[in-house]
């Protein structure tokens, strides 16, 4: 029990040096690295054929209302699309943490790949964990002030590309760089630069494992879809620690049978396992809450193992069931298959939706105020605001006409046929006149087409609305 | 979890309460007691630049201004408000500058430009609408129907007491109208009234009594009543008096269309021939500018289907 005196309520961040590590979740992680480095920092430079709009593959046009994701444009409209690939992402990351835990923590989080890129920068520059540590620990000199101020700068410059490559996906990248560099870019590209530049070299320069540890919410919501079938790293303490503990390869203690022939375990102690570890906890302490799952110190285990010749998997994939002694993980567990159902259905909805997307839509709002209108020659009308989009990328003409009010007439002025310009939006009047057998107080259905003229190879648009006639 | 055997034993406050209940010490990143002293740090900045503080009656006003022009066109700065924010937005932000474009646009666009150009015409209708609202609809109502027949016309009809072509409507939001019809009680007697009555619901095509259709008729033309100098002979009305069609079945001034029976409808049309019209529209020249009376007059040619 600690005295009162020595309480600390607040704890000074531990400073890490992770020691870098070869190993096959190495190579996968620098695989995923690649890819998504790849993607985010080249895509928005990648150019696009589009019969109208930008010339850029993916384009965030805030301004003009519109998403151009290559062949596709997405509209306000569309926006429950967004909410669609939210949810889908949401089960996917439930169904994944429920099979193998935090896969997206240890692999794909971008606080991850960050990080992991900012090491990569340390390391080339201040060297490896003994050096880097020796170099914190010594005081301030010429040496000490090359080093950290130069893999700040490189820091800074990472963080800078990844700020300003975010932007580019609002804007034109080409002029949108250029204008940057030439002071004329919005202020908004600016602050978002600024702003982004700054959190990435906080986050994944100073503060690292301090956002998993305590500020990102998901890494604690992971911890709730967990269960005995889960995948987690875990050290196998069995085998590790024998039943008289574990210890390092001292005199006759250097082969495995003079080992267990003292009761002694396959883990020699070496501390490679806590060393690699980016969060800096022994996984040999089990599984914890800033364990990110990202394998490094199964990597490191192996590696001695193979040094040694002993077989892999003292620290390896497991889950609660292998270790209370039960056999391997249940993969078709009801939880999984449900997410995976509710996960397909989702996808399915999606992409159905986005493959069906008209090419122009039409809306129609009837006129309430009034409701309707008694005409000179006793007809009566009522009135409808009429919505067309043209999301096509070539001009559009369009001809209005009812169905399914018999004798009645359509008046749209001068704009009974209009063509649209490619991708534009436009609101029309439209009257419609009709001469009721008997005045009932009462709605009849009626539906507003769109044509396309002949060529265009669209189909026609129908818009169910509705007809009021007062009581006579 | 985590073996804490392997560990330093778990700390604790240091606390003891009731001879044994401690409290355990979990420590908070001393970062996260940075970030709070941050959060002070932008409060008091906040307090420095924006309205914060209640002193007495008023408040202090921090040091952010927001500049505008008022009603009378002056320039006004005063402490930021997000109220005095949306009318600077509203007068010289990004849509607005935008808007004002457009608007210029439209201005010197003709009327036959305009009421071609499908874009002009949306511009028209949505900047319009709020102009009608804030000056006609107070009698017009705000679709354009008035919420009685009676004292002020339906926009919304395709029957036009003044005329709807573009040329007229303009005339007649710049220079006002005064529809006027002489009351005909002291003049004529209850039963030349009723006569004129019949005959004029017989013009819309009523079932009335053929007697008194016949006579009402002979009145209608006569020196005596003299119902056809303004209504004409064919009892359509004129424009340039603003005088009623009579012969469709839009009405304006007697609601015949409301009324349930036949009786009620002749008692309705004999009302007006007895008290007579008088309605006047105010003119909106120096009221309104020059562009929104372009607007006002694209709109309501809209509204009716416009001739």
């Amino acid at each position: 029990m600690a005295e009162s005196g020595d309480t600390q309520l607040y704890a000074p961040r531990q400073a890490i040096f992770p020691r870098s590590v070869k190993g096959r979740f190495r190579r996968l992680k620098w695989g995923v690295l690649a890819l998504a480095y790849g993607v985010y920092f080249l895509l928005p430079w990648l150019r696009w054929e589009r019969e109208s709009g930008p010339d850029q593959a993916v384009l965030f046009d805030l301004v003009g209302r519109k998403f151009y994701i290559f062949d596709l444009v997405v509209y306000p409209q569309d926006i429950f699309w967004l909410a669609g690939l939210l949810m889908i992402f949401a089960y996917l990351l439930f169904f994944v943490t429920g099979i193998a835990g935090r896969v997206f923590c240890g692999y794909f989080c971008f606080q991850t790949l960050w990080t992991d890129v900012f090491l990569f920068i340390e390391r080339l520059i201040q060297g490896e964990r003994p050096a880097r540590i020796r170099l914190s620990k010594q005081p301030m000199n010429a040496e000490k002030a090359v080093k950290l101020g130069l893999t700040h700068l490189l820091w800074l410059l990472v963080a800078f590309l990844t700020g300003l490559t975010f932007v580019l996906y609002w804007g034109n990248a080409p002029q949108l760089v250029a204008e940057f560099f030439t002071g004329q870019a919005p202020f908004a590209a600016y602050a978002t630069t600024v702003f982004l530049t700054a959190t990435t070299y906080v986050m994944a320069g100073i503060a690292r494992e301090q956002v998993c540890t305590y500020m990102c919410p998901y890494a604690r919501f992971q911890s709730v879809m967990f269960d005995r079938d889960t995948l987690i790293v875990s050290y196998d303490r069995a085998r590790g620690e024998g039943s008289a503990g574990r210890a390092k390869l001292g005199r006759d203690l250097k082969t495995r049978e003079q080992r267990q022939a003292a009761g002694v375990g396959d883990c020699i102690d070496c501390g490679y396992c806590v060393q690699v570890c980016p969060t800096g906890i022994d996984i040999r302490n089990g599984l914890q809450i800033q364990c990110i799952s990202c394998a490094l110190c199964i990597d490191a285990c192996d590696t001695i193992m193979d040094s040694l010749g002993w077989e892999r998997g003292l620290v390896g994939y497991s889950s609660q069931r292998v270790e209370d002694g039960g056999k391997r993980a249940r993969l078709l567990r009801p939880k999984v298959l449900g997410y995976a159902a509710v996960l397909l259905v989702a996808v399915g909805l999606l992409v159905w939706s986005v493959g069906n997307q008209a090419p122009y839509d039409l809306a129609v709002s009837q006129v309430r105020q009034p409701l309707f209108t008694r005409l000179s020659d006793g007809r009566i009308e009522n009135a409808y605001q009429l919505k067309v989009n043209n999301k096509t990328g070539h001009a559009l003409g369009l001809t209005f006409s009812i169905e399914g009010l018999p004798d009645a007439e359509l008046d749209m002025g001068r704009f009974r046929h209009i063509v649209l310009r490619p991708e534009q939006r436009l609101r029309l009047s439209a009257r419609i006149k009709a001469r009721p057998k008997v005045l009932d107080g009462r709605t009849y259905p009626v539906t507003i087409v769109a044509t396309p003229d002949a060529g265009s190879g669209l189909p026609p648009v129908r818009h169910a609305t509705v007809f009021y006639v007062p009581k006579g | 979890m985590a073996d804490q055997s392997q560990h330093k034993a778990v700390q604790t406050t240091g606390h003891a309460w009731d001879g044994d209940l401690q409290e355990f010490n979990n420590p908070l990143p001393r970062w996260w007691l940075w970030t709070f002293y941050a959060t002070v740090v932008f409060a008091i900045v906040y307090w420095i630049l924006y309205p914060a503080w209640p002193v007495g009656k008023t408040f202090t006003k921090g040091l952010a201004t927001t500049t505008f022009v008022d009603a009378d066109g002056k320039e006004v700065t005063t402490h930021w408000n997000t109220r005095a924010e949306f009318i600077r937005d509203m007068q010289s932000g990004e849509e607005a500058l935008k808007q004002k474009a457009y608007l210029e646009k439209v201005a010197g666009a003709s009327y036959e430009e305009i009421l071609n150009d499908p874009d002009m015409m949306a511009f028209t209708q949505s900047l319009a609408k709020v102009l009608f609202a804030d000056n006609c609809a107070a009698c017009h109502g705000l679709g354009g129907t008035p919420a009685e027949v009676g004292n002020f016309p339906n926009l919304r009809d395709d029957a036009w007491l003044w005329g709807g072509s573009i040329e007229r409507i303009e005339q007649t939001i710049r220079k006002g109208r005064l529809g006027y019809m002489p009351s005909f009680g002291k003049v004529l007697s209850d039963e030349d009234i009723e006569a004129l009555a019949n005959y004029v619901l017989s013009l819309s095509g009523h079932d009335v009594d053929k007697g008194l259709m016949a006579r009402g008729d002979s009145l209608f033309h006569s020196e005596q009543a003299g119902c056809y100098y303004c209504h004409t002979n064919s009892g359509k009305g004129l424009y340039s008096q603003g005088s009623a069609n009579l012969t469709d079945q839009v009405w304006t001034v007697a609601d015949v269309n409301g009324a349930p029976t036949l009786a009620e409808k002749i008692e309705r049309v004999k009302s007006v021939i007895r008290n007579g019209v008088q309605r006047r529209m105010p003119a909106w020249e120096g009221r309104l500018s020059d562009e929104e009376i372009k607007l006002l007059t694209v709109y309501v040619h809209g509204l009716g289907g416009g001739q």
